[in-house]
């Protein structure tokens, strides 16, 4: 009896006796999809396509786009567009200049954007990052330049009162219950009041250019070596990761990617690395900024992906009940999720100050919402829920700074800038809507 | 048959402000057998199914497991004790793929960090001992048919190594073919050896797997049948209430003991 109790692998085989259904049709309308049918329950899918070569390439990719799973292609594409575009009208935005100075500028944007897509990713929004990204500044700046704090002391509170925002506006949201919408709405407003009352009435703290904030966005490793030692570190980090998965799946006896697909994805991502590192050397050399970002992306994404964490924040974008009902504790991730977001504001709060040496009463003011929460959305972050990445910060930051950047340098005023801005946002969120559509009537949604 | 029940009921009442939703109810599940509890809306399936999964506690009566008295209070004593559940919604998320949702909840790893391949194996071999046939574990649920969700929402309840699995109307929304896969499934729990209570208004899903069938009529047992010894109609005419209600109450009784 007791083996009965404790199923064992392989002692699945049984007998049974001949039952009704067992006369049933097979066939009609309710006969299993031909898919589940044919494919050998033990072979992965996609890897029986990778075993066709370039042609196998070729199919997964075409079926991909016809089922909707267009993933960061709309993005790629865009900007594949955009540069081409600015690029033919003006010959300086594709300088090395130009491009080096946009990796800087988009940090902030970028920063930001990676708050909002936690906060996507459970099909919820922050409307407040923008006023909270002032907010922190307005801290840093005010304990460090009016008050003589030390400035490490200065950066490490302006982080924490990011992370206490965040801590009381999940409170609200989740153990209340108010729409996180309504919340962050007020908390736009309150915590704009805030920043106003901080900086008092002179209405602007200048920074001395010598802190720690301001460094972290100004330096550039000028050698050439840096941003080569970059691309080379992070292409040999993808290489070993993939190998070392492959292994480790080829001795469990689990599907892996073939050498010749990890050769393929290794090559590609060196080129771009390298191409990157090359037009960075062209001027002044690597931003430490750009670092910052790019260490920020990959750890982060390494919580979402890797982390039980992580799966839990996907979980909770699919199905809230269902998350419930397998134990996870709900309001936990909810308020986590929303302290990630506010602290993500409050750091690029603080580049966004060192951009422009100063925290003013404009500080998280303009357009600096929509544009956060367009690059998360450009990126390729669900506004639904449950699908997204770190990555798309960066993909759809560059959109969003390309575009400003490419406009400033043709001199196009700011009410065309925010019509076009607009647009983009309004034609990702299409894409998005549509590719949704996609999926779910290709049954992948 | 093994005669010790691993799951009992000893009249088991739950009172719903005005409403008496069940009336000094009795169940008994045993290792290896199927019970198939069938009622008309409202009989308190519902209900009964909430208070060994422990959504809801009883106001009286004693819930036995392995012969001893356990009080049931949130659903994770319940699967700690070895109770798993499978809601008629199964409350899978559509955008994790199928190792994701099996292992949702109790994800197996080192430290935090998700241990992916060790989980894609346990599901291959727990997919593939329950003769699970599904394109891949990586693809994710929202392009799984409704059968195949079925399919994988019972096996995630196995992923605990559960005694007793609790299934909510698994066949309700399903066509003729992905009803006999489940139904296999069924079986196939039986065979290793777990408590299946089955909930179902489908006589003939019932009359095909079921060892025994309780009905439970206006919160109250209106008899234990053998399917062995039982037809459609007699099982019918206990759950609308045709049949004398005390005289299969007295006869469920006396047969009791026998089974």
């Amino acid at each position: 009896m007791s083996s009965d109790n404790n199923p064992q692998p392989g002692d699945g085989e049984y007998h049974r006796p001949p039952l009704p259904e067992d006369s049933m049709p097979k066939g009609g309308v309710n006969a299993p999809v031909p898919v589940a049918a044919a494919a050998t329950p033990v072979v992965d899918p996609r890897l029986i396509v990778r075993e066709g070569g370039v042609k196998g390439y070729l199919g997964e990719f075409k079926r991909r786009l016809s089922s909707g799973e267009l993933g960061s292609l709309p993005v790629v594409l865009a900007l594949i567009i955009i540069w081409a575009v600015f690029g033919s009208l003006n010959s300086t935005f594709l300088s090395a200049q130009n491009l080096s100075n946009l990796s800087q500028q988009i940090v902030g944007t970028g920063m930001i954007a990676i708050g909002v897509v936690f906060v996507l990713l459970l099909g919820e929004i922050d409307l407040s990052v923008g006023s909270v990204s002032g907010l922190c500044a307005a801290i840093f700046a005010v304990m460090n330049v009016t008050h003589g704090v030390n400035q490490w002391v200065a950066l490490i509170s302006a982080i924490a009162g990011g992370a206490i925002v965040g801590l009381i506006q999940g409170l609200f949201f989740a153990k209340v219950g108010v729409p996180a919408f309504v919340v962050t709405l007020a908390g736009n407003l309150a915590w704009n009041g805030l920043m106003l009352q901080i900086l008092g009435s002179s209405g602007t703290v200048n920074l001395s250019g010598k802190d720690i904030v301001s460094r972290l966005y100004t330096t550039i490793y000028s050698q050439t070596i840096a941003a080569y030692l970059l691309a080379a570190v992070g292409v040999l980090l993808f290489l070993g990761a993939n190998l070392f998965d492959a292994r480790r799946r080829r001795a469990a006896g689990v599907p892996y990617r073939p050498p010749a697909d990890i050769a393929l994805r290794t090559i590609v991502l060196a080129v771009i690395a390298f191409v990157v590192a090359y037009t960075l050397n062209q001027y002044k050399g690597l931003p430490l900024a750009l670092l910052i970002f790019l260490i920020f992306i990959v750890v982060l994404d390494f919580v979402l992906r890797r982390t039980s964490y992580g799966r839990q924040i996907f979980a909770l974008g699919g199905n809230i009940e269902g998350a419930r009902r397998a134990g996870i504790n709900v309001s936990w991730i909810r308020i986590s999720v929303f302290m990630i977001c506010s602290t993500m504001a409050a750091v690029g709060g603080l580049f966004l100050a060192a951009q422009i040496q100063s925290a003013s009463q404009t500080s998280g003011g303009g357009n600096l919402l929509m544009n956060c929460i367009a690059a998360a959305v450009i990126g390729g972050t669900s506004l639904f829920g449950g699908r997204g990445s770190t990555w798309s910060a960066l993909l759809g930051a560059l959109v969003i700074g390309s575009i400003q950047s490419g406009m400033n340098i043709m001199g196009v005023s700011n009410a065309i800038q925010f019509m076009i801005t607009g647009a983009v946002l309004l034609a990702a969120v299409v894409v998005d809507s549509l590719s949704r559509r996609t999926q779910k009537a290709a049954g992948r949604a | 048959m093994a005669a010790e029940p691993v799951l009992a009921l000893r009249g088991v009442s739950k009172r719903f402000g005005a409403v008496q939703a069940l009336t000094d109810v009795e169940l008994e599940v045993r290792p290896g057998e199927v019970v198939a509890l069938v009622g008309d809306n409202g009989a308190g399936k519902s209900t009964l199914v909430k208070t060994i999964a422990g959504v809801n506690q009883p106001d009286d009566g004693v819930i036995e497991w392995e012969g001893r008295p356990v009080s049931i209070h949130r659903p994770q004593d319940a699967q700690t004790l070895g109770v798993a559940t499978v809601y008629q919604d199964l409350a899978l998320c559509d955008n994790l793929d199928v190792v994701g949702n099996l292992f949702l909840g109790r994800e197996m790893r080192h430290f935090t960090i998700l241990d992916e391949v060790g989980m894609e194996k346990r599901s291959r071999e727990l997919l593939s001992t329950l003769s699970i046939r599904i394109p891949s574990v990586r693809i994710p649920i929202a392009s799984l048919s409704g059968g195949q969700r079925q399919t994988v929402a019972i096996a995630r309840a196995l992923v605990g190594d559960p005694k007793v699995v609790i299934l909510d109307e698994p066949t309700a929304a399903l066509g003729v073919e992905q009803t006999a896969q489940v139904l296999d499934l069924v079986e196939r729990l039986r065979d290793r050896g777990l408590g299946v209570i089955l909930i179902s208004h489908n006589m003939a899903d019932v009359m095909a797997v079921a060892d025994r069938i309780a009905v439970l009529r206006l919160g109250r047992n209106n008899g234990f049948f053998d399917r062995r010894y039982t037809n459609k109609e007699e099982i019918i005419s206990a759950i609308t209430g045709a049949t004398d209600n005390a005289v299969t109450r007295r006869q469920a009784r006396g047969s009791e003991g026998q089974l």
